[in-house]
């Protein structure tokens, strides 16, 4: 079969709430891309509802979230249910940032798969989009 | 096939994107997915938004297709972005500067990455098209990878295609010169707050008025897409350039003219497929190898490879 037309992994890597700063979203994003991801980058301020549609209208396999502002409790619950309500129940969820050790349970039950703090290595976070990835 | 299908006549978008993805990736589900949905394309007002890296095709294709919707039309746009030509990842970003339109249930907005395909466009971006249109969107445009001077595959999926251009980005030769521009049905002078904007829209005009006396001269126009600047003229010479090609007959002729280079292009495709089903890599690495050593030249070497298949 031709190599130009087989399944890539599509990531959405989004940032949603206030905080300003993407450098870090911008660090995954490029290491996901040199993992040979298709990753869609949509900017910051994103709401809970524009990160689900865009979610379901890029058909993504993975989305991550980065997060600074400490908001993640708050904004995170509503983008899984934004989420779900679209029927978008099957991807792979994983979240990056500044996220206190004690919420990582939370987060899990939430359905994330893996929260990556400041130090974490990108090949771990390729690594993982690939061992986790449904495809 | 499972409710796809159905779901998608139904207007659900997340079949939509479903569909797409497995058409994108040319699976023989996808195939399938395309030859049920085919017959319902050929409705739609396929647009095409071309130029440089940088020239705000993506600000202009959004503010465009916010302009559609204040005329009460549907929108589905696809955005194409490169992909590496090393690790074939690909950083797809053009829905930045579509912000506006993410909540709107009437705009559908999908990222592709090139995946090396030539032209700016993706290798599987007209069956994504005939999906878009099977789908029932008015206007349908295409965002292609920033172009050069010679990406002109735009133009045969599309059916009227705009190209963007900024001032201060070369003289007149380059405007002058052969290729993409001569594809353009549109001209758009993109960024007009800035200095140099009517310069380059004399210098166009100069060089429009060389075109032989009789052929239809592409209007130019001048828009600030980040502003909100000038889209109603421009869906007006987008609706003006449809009615001309309906009515010269061009529009049966240009789906004629895509359909024989869709078939023929997928025809060369299978070839080359079934030739790498045939030959093992080892034969290929000899073959190859003698044309490195310059033993044999490519042409006879392509040709012993298709012999193979072709009998």
């Amino acid at each position: 079969m031709s190599s130009t037309t087989t399944a890539q992994i599509r990531v959405l890597i989004a940032k949603p709430g206030l905080d300003g700063h993407d450098r870090g979203a911008k660090v995954v994003a490029r290491a996901l891309r040199d993992g040979g991801c298709e990753v869609i980058y949509t900017g910051i301020r994103q709401t809970p509802e524009m990160i689900a549609e865009a979610a379901l209208q890029e058909d993504v396999d993975v989305v991550g979230l980065s997060i600074l502002s400490g908001a993640h409790l708050e904004l995170f619950p509503r983008i899984v249910a934004e989420l779900r309500k679209r029927g978008v129940d099957d991807v792979l969820l994983f979240c990056g940032g500044i996220i206190p050790e004690e919420d990582t349970e939370v987060l899990t039950k939430l359905g994330f798969s893996a929260v990556f703090r400041p130090g974490t290595n990108t090949q771990d976070i390729v690594k993982f989009v690939y061992e986790h990835v449904k495809k | 096939m499972d409710d796809l299908v159905e779901r998608f006549l139904a207007g659900d978008r997340r079949a939509l994107a479903r569909i797409i993805s497995r058409v994108e990736n040319d699976t023989p589900e996808g195939r399938e997915y395309l030859r049920a949905l085919f017959p319902r394309s050929g409705k739609t007002h396929i647009l095409g938004v071309t130029g440089g890296a940088g020239s705000g095709k993506s600000t202009l294709t959004g503010t465009l297709a916010a302009e559609y919707r204040r005329r009460g039309k549907t929108v589905g746009i696809v955005a194409v972005d490169p992909s590496s030509p090393f690790t074939r990842g690909a950083i797809l970003g053009d829905r930045i500067r579509m912000q506006d339109l993410a909540l709107d249930p009437g705009v559908y907005v999908r990222s592709m990455a090139g995946r090396g395909a030539m032209g700016g466009l993706a290798p599987s971006i007209a069956d994504v098209v005939a999906v878009m249109d099977a789908f029932g969107f008015d206007v349908v445009i295409i965002e292609t990878i920033g172009a050069g001077q010679d990406e002109v595959e735009i133009a045969g999926t599309a059916m009227t295609t705009i190209l963007v251009n900024n001032p201060g980005t070369g003289d007149d030769i380059q405007a002058l010169k052969a290729g993409i521009i001569e594809i353009a049905d549109i001209l758009v002078v993109n960024k007009a707050d800035h200095p140099g904007a009517d310069v380059l829209v004399s210098q166009l005009q100069a060089l429009l008025s060389l075109s032989p006396a009789g052929s239809r001269r592409p209007p130019i126009l001048k828009t600030t897409a980040i502003k909100n600047e000038g889209l109603g003229p421009l869906a007006d010479a987008v609706a003006d350039h449809y009615t001309y090609l309906e009515n010269s007959g061009l529009l049966a002729k240009h789906r004629a003219e895509d359909a024989r280079h869709q078939v023929l292009s997928i025809a060369r495709q299978i070839v080359l497929e079934r030739i790498r089903e045939t030959t093992s890599e080892d034969e290929l690495a000899a073959l190859v190898a003698r044309v490195a050593g310059r033993e044999l030249d490519p042409h006879t070497a392509a040709e012993e490879l298709a012999a193979s298949v072709l009998g």
